[in-house]
């Protein structure tokens, strides 16, 4: 167990020191001192309205990489994820400005209702093209994402404008105040200073939490879950276990849907209240570099959105303390990427080539039954010493 | 008596084994490059139609197929480089991120040595791209879709922080800078390379302008012809021929050298491959590195022929784009440049004019059409009855509305690529070990 948890952890933080090598490399390049750099991040990362900012960022990361990690445990790519959520966050929105008559808790339900639908409904696309078709889900995604992202909303944002709106701001209608999902401030300043105006801490951070308890207990701890965890492992074995390859397909393709419609919602509900031109993109496909960096692990996917978050938020400084240039975190960022990936892959090879060679050792020592005196030893799990490095 | 099915070996010939089928399809399987003229007869004839039925002109202009052309070659270069990455066995999403590197070299390699220098700085930055995507999916064995993803992320970046870097004005900086007029999000203008216009064809050097008299004549189907392909021509910059030129240079490569042969081999069976001596680790970083190369002078050609500027995010999906023409041309070059023509050409029309792009609409309906027609015959209902709901709604949207959703037709490409995976998916050909990881040693 402890050799497994070094395991895991070894890729991630080679990736990071790897990526702050990198960044150092790149920052000196450009003239600019990395420690004293460094240091500016992490003294304005550590204030508090940074801290909020980054809670901020790193909820709908933690939601996007929950959509895409769904999938990934099903050996699904779900790179549509993109496509989804900008879609049902655009559909939420619109929806919770004509639902203005629902009373507070249920306004809010309704929208993360319309959300969830749209996010399953485009998710269900590229699963029935799979299992009909045979489309390949990263082609159709793809296509999808083009489709919902430069046609769908575009399109449905000019036509459905706010047209009370004077500024050249091109939105939809706001969100009556009964449909926001109430900051979390107050709860916050109960531990804290006050905190500063015009930074407030998204409520939907709990119900991102909410979703990654969901995620790690179905899939652990329930049937379905199961099935879905034995089809990406091992199809074959799954299907002649009686789990059939296309509902669960098409199972894993609506979840990751469906969360990933959650993901733009923090920003509508908790802060603009409408969708516009500004509406943060790109969110899917950072989600699918998360869910890389936390390994599909519920917690490991929040310590990776976080890390991204950080970077993302306390850059700013850059600009304004040292002659570094705020990009360079953009750097950082996709070497944190690259390296684990690549590190993950090294550390799963030596693993295997460990377990094999324990399993031929453990064949090739004579027999279990004791007459050499070795025999004392107990027989070796290969299993357990795949970790032994 | 010997029966005409029969050829003088006595084994017999399967087109004319099947009498019935009808003679079209005869001669069309027997001349087989025929069809290539045949098809772009049915283009002239269906857009003389709707130039005809809708009063426009400028849907087989000289014009429009001029700038179809230039709008077309990034994206064919990035199918072009998909298509040697997976030809090589290695599928490559990070096409666009690709792009996006060719498009900074491209503008900081113009700005400092001209466009010719630009295009080679954008082709180096490209292929820099494709060696790091080689190192991740050759050497380690990451997923290459990963890979590719975490390029699409990670170019953005990196063209972002050199932006900054070299294209913002600052006095203390120890390292020649671009400017003025340069900023984080965009560089300083750049030149393009000058334009000529071919001898007799289109009345280059003092020749007669033979392709513009046909277009002048009014002759309905010739006049249309000769205007589509005096704007391939006509106007035509140096960097756009060249670019052109990649397509038969690579039909060339591929199939008719030993280097082309071995390159596809790793794709199709690197064990088979590797037992006969190709270097198949060696070959595959060449087609990826080839396939970031190609990425990266189309990002370049878009920067310097195309808009004379880098500006983030310009490449706008083009990179997905040339992905979907590798598909829909069945990973071959010539396939992936008709692809890419006619995505460039929905892409102009809806910049030149608006009505010509409504007019796309009826051109869908009678592509649906004739599609329609070819599944019944072949008696795939569902596939027929789709495009019929198909056709039928492009004809109703032709008549009733007055001009064409504007977001529809840069969307068009995306749709059609679906449509294709979804009706003729299993006839697309993929080279057959793309996407798998492999290792020397293994079977």
């Amino acid at each position: 167990m402890v050799e497994r948890i070094k395991f895991s952890l070894a890729a991630p933080v080679v990736a990071i020191v790897v990526s702050i090598l990198v960044g150092s490399l790149v920052l000196i390049a450009s003239g600019a001192n990395p420690l004293a750099a460094y240091g500016e991040m992490i003294r304005f990362g550590f204030q508090l309205e940074t801290i909020v900012n980054i809670l901020n960022r790193a909820t709908p990361l933690y939601l996007s990489a929950v959509a895409v990690a769904i999938g990934f445990r099903m050996n699904l790519f779900n790179i549509g994820v993109e496509g989804q959520y900008i879609l049902a966050a655009f559909m939420g929105a619109a929806a919770g400005a004509e639902l203005a008559f629902l009373p507070g808790p249920l306004h809010v339900v309704a929208i993360l209702f319309v959300s969830m639908v749209t996010g399953a409904v485009w998710a269900a696309i590229p699963a029935v093209l799979k299992v009909t078709r045979g489309v390949s889900e990263v082609i159709s995604t793809i296509m999808l994402n083009a489709i919902a992202t430069g046609f769908l909303v575009s399109y449905l944002l000019a036509k459905w404008a706010d047209q009370s709106d004077t500024t050249l701001n091109i939105q939809t209608k706001p969100i009556e105040e009964s449909g926001w999902v109430p900051s979390l401030n107050g709860v916050l300043e109960l531990f804290t200073r006050d905190i500063r105006p015009g930074t407030e801490l998204y409520g939907f951070l709990l119900i991102a939490i909410l979703v990654g308890v969901i995620y790690h207990v179905g899939l652990k701890y329930t049937r379905p879950g199961f099935d879905l965890r034995a089809s990406g492992e091992n199809p074959a074995a799954a299907e002649a276990s009686g789990v059939s390859p296309k509902s669960t397909v098409i199972a894993a393709m609506l979840l990751s849907g469906g969360i990933a419609g959650l993901v733009g919602l923090p920003e509508i509900l908790g802060r603009t209240h409408n969708f516009g031109l500004q509406f943060t993109r790109q969110l899917g496909f950072v989600g699918i570099a998360v869910a890389l960096l936390g390994r599909n692990h519920p917690v490991g996917i929040a310590v990776g959105a976080l890390i991204i978050a950080f970077l993302d938020s306390s850059s700013a400084v850059l600009q304004v303390k040292s002659d570094a240039s705020p990009e360079v975190v953009k750097i950082i960022q996709g070497v944190i990427i690259f390296t684990s990936v690549v590190a993950y892959e090294v550390i799963r090879r030596r693993q295997a080539v460990d377990e094999a060679r324990s399993a031929a050792e453990a064949l090739a020592q004579p027999s279990p039954h004791g007459s050499h005196g070795e025999g004392a030893e107990p027989m070796v799990d290969p299993a357990k010493q795949g970790g032994r490095s | 008596m010997t029966a005409p099915t029969k050829t003088r070996n006595g084994q017999s010939d399967p087109i004319a084994t099947t009498p019935n089928r009808p003679m079209i399809l005869r001669v069309l399987e027997e001349t087989g490059k025929a069809r290539w003229l045949l098809a772009f007869g049915l283009i002239v004839v269906l857009l003389s139609i709707t130039e005809v039925a809708s009063g426009t002109t400028d849907l087989a202009s000289t014009g429009t197929w001029s700038t179809a052309l230039a709008f077309a070659v990034p994206i064919m270069c990035a199918g072009l480089g998909g298509m040697y990455s997976e030809r090589a066995g290695v599928v490559n999403i990070g096409l666009e991120g690709m792009l996006i590197l060719g498009t900074w070299f491209g503008a900081w390699g113009a700005f400092f040595w001209g466009p010719w220098g630009g295009i080679a700085a954008a082709t180096i930055g490209g292929a820099l791209g494709g060696l790091l995507h080689a190192v991740a999916t050759v050497s380690y064995g990451v997923d290459h879709i990963i890979s590719g993803v975490a390029i699409n992320i990670l170019a953005p970046g990196i063209t972002r922080f050199l932006a900054n870097e070299l294209f913002v004005s600052d006095p203390e900086a120890s390292f020649p800078q671009a400017g003025p007029g340069g900023s984080v999000t965009q560089s300083p203008n750049v030149q393009g390379v000058s334009s000529i216009d071919l001898p007799f064809l289109s009345g280059g050097w003092g020749t007669p302008d033979l392709l513009g008299a046909l277009e002048n004549t009014e002759w309905l189907f010739v006049s249309q012809a000769a205007g589509i392909l005096r704007g391939m021509v006509t106007n035509l910059s140096l960097l756009t021929l060249l670019a052109w030129a990649l397509i038969p240079l690579s039909a060339w490569v591929l199939w008719r050298t030993a280097f082309g042969l071995r390159l596809r081999s790793t794709g199709e069976h690197p064990a088979a491959a590797d037992s006969l001596g190709v270097n198949v680790i060696k070959y595959k970083y060449i087609g990826v590195i080839a396939s970031g190369a190609f990425a990266g002078f189309g990002g370049g050609f878009l920067v310097i022929e195309l808009t004379g500027i880098f500006k983030e995010g310009q490449t706008g999906g083009r990179g997905f784009i040339g992905l979907a023409t590798m598909l829909v041309g069945n990973y071959r070059p010539t396939g992936v440049g008709i692809g890419a023509l006619l995505f460039g050409f929905t892409d102009t029309l809806q910049l030149r004019d608006p009505s010509a792009a409504h007019g796309l609409l009826l051109l869908l309906a009678m592509i649906a059409t004739l599609v329609t027609a070819y599944y019944v015959y072949k008696k795939s209902w569902i596939v027929a009855a789709v495009t019929t709901v198909l056709g039928v709604g492009f004809f109703g949207a032709y008549l009733f509305t007055d001009a064409v959703i504007p977001q529809f037709p840069p969307a068009l490409p995306f749709f059609a690529v679906l449509l294709l995976m979804i009706f003729a998916g299993g006839r697309l050909r993929m080279p057959a070990t793309t996407g798998q990881p492999y290792r020397k040693g293994d079977h």
